[in-house]
């Protein structure tokens, strides 16, 4: 059955205290999840006090703020800062966002909690292991199938055939959307999740392509793509403002589309 | 979390892949929403039919069951209250129960609840129809 509660080893403890540097400014309270597997110690709640006055306004400020002036063990994934790369997902006052365009004054709450993305294996602190998010992403294939002889120049595209890939191919693969989901949480290992499923339908619908059939064939199962229960948190968190869910439905049509 | 070292040495694209895809499911996603549909005027009707009989005596109830508008509707509210009811049960298992004994046999168990319950629905209102409830 769906387990409930975390198994012993994973719950989470009160951790340490840090206390912000004399004569800070404006302090806030930042509630992070640490865990190093190398310690075999449960995971634990730390609680840094910032001086917001000295750092930047996003979370991923404040978070390279207590790397760099409070504690150099906390480890966490970023890289571009403006929100392209989704490498800093995680979730932030209880809702999966990125770390670099989430301010923390707009976090709720007396303290900003930070935990890594919900439902995956925990690499360390707030990294967490998305090797099998990556690998449903390889397996819809998402690259262009074609058997027609190469053409030319490239293969073309009529601007209208073009519009319909706009809400899809922004999709930065933070999964954001995928660790909202529960059903992606009960059953990651054979859903695809929705981060993926908006990547097969971004697929699906591109007019250059070959083999819409065989990925529609790829997808009819009832684990793979009709877990989909039209939850809508992907939508919801969704850090670029795209909606999943609306993809998964259009899924679904075309597979009615092809049997009526 | 303790792994099986067949799991450790798989790598991610076979786990992702697992045993491929069942090509079906969108039969399960068609008669799901066809039976809703089909008990939204039978549920209105069922609803409203009930509530004109809640002053009847059996006579006049048994009566009513047995004109043959009444026989119809009633066993195909039955039936597809019963075929989406197995379809929603089925997916609600197919979330939340993990193991291949446990799934299959809760998934086997809610076909034969479902069909017992239809049948023995629409044999009840044959019976009524036909010879009376008495």
């Amino acid at each position: 059955m769906v387990e409930l509660v975390l198994p012993k080893n994973s719950r989470v403890q009160d951790g340490r205290h840090w206390p912000a540097p004399a004569g800070a400014g404006k302090v806030r309270a930042f509630k992070v999840y640490r865990y190093d597997p190398e310690t075999g110690l449960n995971p634990r709640w730390d609680t840094y006090d910032v001086d917001v006055d000295a750092c930047g306004p996003m979370v991923l400020d404040a978070l390279l703020h207590i790397k760099n002036t409070m504690d150099p063990t906390l480890a966490f994934r970023r890289s571009c800062r403006e929100g392209v790369c989704g490498s800093c997902a995680m979730n932030i006052g209880g809702r999966n966002t990125l770390a670099c365009t989430h301010g923390h004054a707009d976090t709720p709450g007396k303290a900003v909690q930070i935990s890594p993305l919900p439902h995956l294996p925990v690499v360390k602190d707030l990294i967490p292991d998305l090797t099998l998010f990556y690998a449903q992403y390889a397996s819809i294939e998402p690259w262009l199938h074609t058997e027609t002889p190469e053409p030319q120049s490239e293969w073309l595209q009529s601007p209208e055939d073009r519009e319909k890939l706009d809400g899809l191919y922004e999709c930065i693969l933070c999964a954001c959307c995928s660790t909202s989901c529960p059903s992606y949480w009960w059953n990651g290992e054979k859903y695809l999740g929705p981060a993926v499923l908006l990547h097969a339908y971004r697929w699906l619908i591109d007019s250059r392509d070959e083999a819409t059939g065989d990925r529609l064939d790829a997808l009819e199962d009832p684990f793979k793509l009709y877990r989909c229960h039209t939850i809508m948190n992907c939508a919801q968190v969704c850090p670029k403002g795209l909606n999943p869910a609306k993809a998964i439905a259009e899924i679904k049509k075309l597979m009615v589309e092809r049997v009526v | 979390m303790a792994e099986s070292a067949s799991a450790r040495y798989r790598t991610a694209l076979g786990r992702a892949r697992g045993l491929g895809s069942s090509h079906h499911g969108v039969g399960h996603f068609i008669t799901e929403r066809v039976s809703a549909l089909a008990l939204i005027p039978l549920v209105a009707w069922g609803v409203f039919a009930a509530l004109r009989l809640a002053g009847t005596d059996i006579h006049g109830a048994s009566a009513w069951v047995g004109q043959p508008l009444n026989a119809v509707l009633l066993s195909l509210l039955i039936v597809a209250a019963f075929i989406h009811l197995r379809l929603a049960i089925q997916t609600v298992v197919e979330d939340y129960v993990y193991g291949f004994v446990a799934k299959t046999t809760l998934l086997v168990l809610n076909v034969f609840v479902c069909v017992l319950g239809g049948a023995a629905g629409v044999f009840a209102i044959l019976k009524v129809a036909l010879i009376g409830a008495l």
